[in-house]
């Protein structure tokens, strides 16, 4: 066996494989998974000139430590981070060569919570029902990054020329929201006062939910016949605590869904800290 | 055309609104039938949600439509159980009449796969009569274990995996329920009607 890819030394606290997720499978009850901040997966894709469809390894605040098995081509995007390379600082959003033998430290992220590490070639372990993606729910897929695990490498295509430089531009912590199907459950006073409230993200956040703690919203009692959830839909619970569904959601579920986050803005809830604040805006 | 109502979630999502579980199912392998342009159907209690469509495109394909249960045409699976389940006698008692009566009625009737949730390989098998509801466990059991068959309401359902759970247990089966190596991972995809048999 020749010796290929990259071993996982140290995972950090939680490191997955997310690709863009798992499609048709909702009816069986199967997350979509995928990358959380789709931007940032995407932008790690391309400066290594990857394809939409390559898997990429998605950190959780504690960062990871990987060593390269032959020669590769990196990129780490998302929250920022200090990454080096035997030691040495590189680069964070830009492509980065690495020889073979070499300990790739991903730090802890100075901000945000979630970074992207793309190889050239992309992560090449069998794809589960379509997708290479981690599905945190119900656990379709790849299992987390343990250490010992050797993480396959594709075949590297060309390198985008010149390598890009990336402008990440830091957003606002703002959230704009749709009403969403079952936006009557909440009373009229109550929506009133969504456009605008700040909302303080809740530490038991995940990829399934980012949970907001903040004014509680007032809301017809009882629960509905279950049904189907999107992306993005903000679930509304008897607390009257809303949460935001992030790509491990259920895909089905009994709370009223009583609005829905843009779909550009679901990167940011990707990003945002437990404790951190977010405004919400009501289109 | 039947009475349906069209909610739309977000720009590229929309829930339709029917009579009932049945009706969900019949209209989500009707539309998967007619080849509408939906990368999830999700059919549910009394809903289907079809995400990443053109809802216009599904209000305008919902004028040709009328439930009919014969849209569930799935496959018939048999599922051997061995009826030892802890809430036997529970289930005897709501129903007025003897375990040995709770598993016959249980293999007489054909059931039907509506829909999933809660876990992958999880169904929800109608067909048991209104006057056989039975409530839920008053508090849930913390471990219900793997291939656990049960009843909630007039909902059948088989445990796919280990899980907390408070519905009334009657039995187990060994079936596999999920298996991603499979073309179809579901045994019990929505539209496949069941019948249950004592295990020999």
């Amino acid at each position: 066996m020749t010796r290929d890819g990259v071993l996982v030394v140290d995972p950090g606290p939680l490191s997955t494989l997310q690709d863009r997720g798992r499609r048709g499978w909702a009816h069986l009850g199967v997350p979509r998974a995928g990358a959380l901040d789709r931007g940032a997966a995407a932008l790690a894709r391309r400066l290594v000139g990857g394809t939409p469809d390559d898997a990429v390894v998605e950190t959780t605040v504690g960062g990871l430590v990987l060593r390269t098995r032959r020669a590769l081509t990196l990129a780490v995007t998302g929250a920022p981070c200090e990454v080096t390379v035997d030691r040495r600082g590189v680069a964070h959003s830009a492509p980065v060569t690495v020889p073979a033998d070499a300990v790739v430290r991903v730090g802890a992220a100075t901000s945000g919570v979630r970074s992207y590490v793309a190889f050239a070639g992309g992560v090449a372990v069998p794809e589960v029902l379509g997708s290479r993606s981690t599905d945190t729910l119900a656990w379709v897929g790849p299992p987390r990054l343990a250490a010992g695990d050797v993480l396959p490498l594709g075949r590297p295509g060309d390198l985008p020329e010149p390598p890009a430089a990336a402008v990440v531009r830091p957003r606002p912590s703002v959230l704009r929201l749709r009403r969403g199907p079952r936006g009557d459950w909440v009373e009229p006073s109550s929506w009133d006062a969504l456009d605008g409230a700040e909302y303080a993200v809740a530490p038991d956040s995940d990829r399934v939910g980012l949970r907001l703690d903040g004014p509680r919203l007032r809301r017809r009692p009882g629960e509905l016949p279950s049904e189907g959830i999107v992306l993005g839909a903000v679930q509304l619970p008897p607390s009257g605590q809303p949460v935001v569904f992030l790509a491990d959601h259920p895909t089905t579920g009994g709370y009223p869904v009583v609005a829905v986050v843009e779909d550009d803005d679901l990167d940011l809830c990707a990003q945002l800290r437990p404790g951190e604040r977010v405004a919400l805006r009501v289109l | 055309m039947s009475a349906v109502r069209v909610v739309w979630v977000g720009a590229r999502a929309c829930l339709v609104e029917v009579e009932d579980a049945v009706a969900a199912a019949s209209l989500a392998a009707w539309s998967r039938a007619r080849g509408l342009r939906s990368e999830e159907v999700v059919p549910a209690a009394a809903t289907v949600l079809f995400d990443g469509t053109d809802p216009d495109e599904v209000s305008a394909l919902l004028r040709h439509w009328s439930p009919d249960a014969a849209d569930l045409d799935g496959p018939l699976v048999r599922v051997p159980v061995d009826y030892s389940g802890p809430d036997l006698e529970d289930v005897a008692g709501h129903w007025g009449c003897s375990v040995d009566e709770v598993v016959r009625i249980h293999t007489s009737v054909e059931l039907v796969a509506l829909f999933s949730g809660f876990a992958p390989g999880f169904s929800y098998l109608a067909g048991l009569p209104a006057e056989r509801a039975v409530p839920r466990r008053s508090s849930p059991r913390a471990r219900v274990p793997a291939g656990s068959v049960g009843l909630a309401d007039t909902w059948c359902g088989i445990y796919p995996t280990a899980s907390p759970g408070g519905w009334l247990l009657l039995g187990t089966t060994d079936v596999p329920l999920w298996d991603v190596a499979r073309e179809q991972p579901a045994l019990l995809a929505p539209g496949t009607r069941v019948r249950f048999e004592v295990r020999g």
